[in-house]
């Protein structure tokens, strides 16, 4: 079962690069681009046999490795089965 | 004494260290290679500056998962010294040995240049050699050394004491301009609350000869051997 992991930094963290590519977008034009922040994103292949593993896996995973829990934050999208 | 160099793949400043402690101080220094699982009897530890694992992922977080780690944690636990430097701090923020997180430098630019750096604790192995206040000028060289915690975990931070180094002028103020990657309250290097296991992003092993540009960085290390052989003549003293 596919499972995507979104990692971001959490909102009281300053994202320099989120920044730096709010500025570049609004030099090319693109006022109404007000803010960006950038994050990770990840695909997971994972060997289970329930939505509910797939999910609690991920989150294992997500929450032990793939963000850092003092500046990151993450969300779980499961694929279909 | 013995200084055990923690070598992960993609670690660069290991022979620094190693030179540091062996040929310049002339004390027993060995490499342990990151799949060991003991460290040998070593009386410091020293987790080099590098890119382990190329900073996949982000900087020292694979690494914090080495087996020999564990037996960085129990050295640390026990009271060895630990001194993590650039790299090597990133793991021990990784592992929790030492609180808060690194960020991109503000700026996003690697910053390899002297820089100043306030001793601001002479209080932990890797300082007692110090003056309160002196200004070392270290090398640094990162792109992501922009420190980071939480506005209450940096207030303990500082509360306590733990706060060893920060970015300074010459002259010895804290200012922004003086401050290369945006780290709050100018950090450059931290300790554990009881204050053996230290992180700092300069690089003293790099600053230990006056031919390479500075030797301030020495003082970190006989900090640590003046250290240990204080307590070993505190051992005797109570036999």
């Amino acid at each position: 079962m596919k499972a995507r992991v979104f990692v971001t930094l959490k909102p009281s963290v300053f994202d320099p690069q989120g920044h730096t590519i709010a500025e570049a977008l609004q030099s090319l034009g693109y006022q109404d681009v007000a803010d960006v922040r950038q994050g990770k994103y990840f695909e997971l292949d994972l060997r289970v046999g329930s939505r509910a593993d797939a999910e609690r896996l991920a989150s294992e995973v997500a929450d032990r490795v793939l963000a850092n829990p003092v500046i990151e934050s993450f969300r779980i999208e499961l694929g279909q089965q | 004494m013995k200084f055990a160099v923690v070598v992960f793949p993609g670690s660069n400043c290991d022979h620094d260290a190693y030179y540091a402690a062996r040929h310049v101080l002339g004390q027993q220094a060995e490499f342990v290679w990151h799949k060991e699982t003991s460290l040998a009897g070593a009386d410091v530890v020293m987790l080099p500056g590098g890119f382990s694992h190329g900073d996949y992922l982000r900087t020292g977080a694979i690494a914090r998962f080495s087996p020999i780690m564990r037996a960085v944690a129990d050295a640390a636990a026990a009271g060895t010294p630990v001194l993590g430097i650039c790299n090597g701090f990133q793991i021990l923020l990784e592992c929790g040995l030492l609180p808060g997180a690194m960020l991109r430098n503000r700026d996003l630019k690697f910053h390899c240049e002297i820089v100043g750096v306030r001793v601001e604790r002479t209080d932990t192995p890797f300082t007692s050699r110090c003056a309160a206040g002196e200004v070392l000028r270290l090398p640094i060289a990162h792109g992501e050394g922009n420190y980071y915690a939480p506005p209450e975990t940096v207030a303990e931070l500082e509360r306590a004491g733990r706060v060893v180094f920060r970015y300074a002028t010459a002259a010895g103020e804290i200012t922004d301009a003086a401050n290369p990657n945006g780290s709050v309250s100018n950090i450059a290097g931290i300790c554990s609350a009881a204050r053996n296991v230290v992180g700092l992003m300069p690089h003293p092993e790099r600053a230990c000869q006056a031919i390479v540009g500075s030797g301030d960085g020495l003082k970190l290390f006989e900090s640590a051997v003046q250290t240990l052989a204080d307590r070993g003549a505190l051992q005797e003293a109570h036999r």
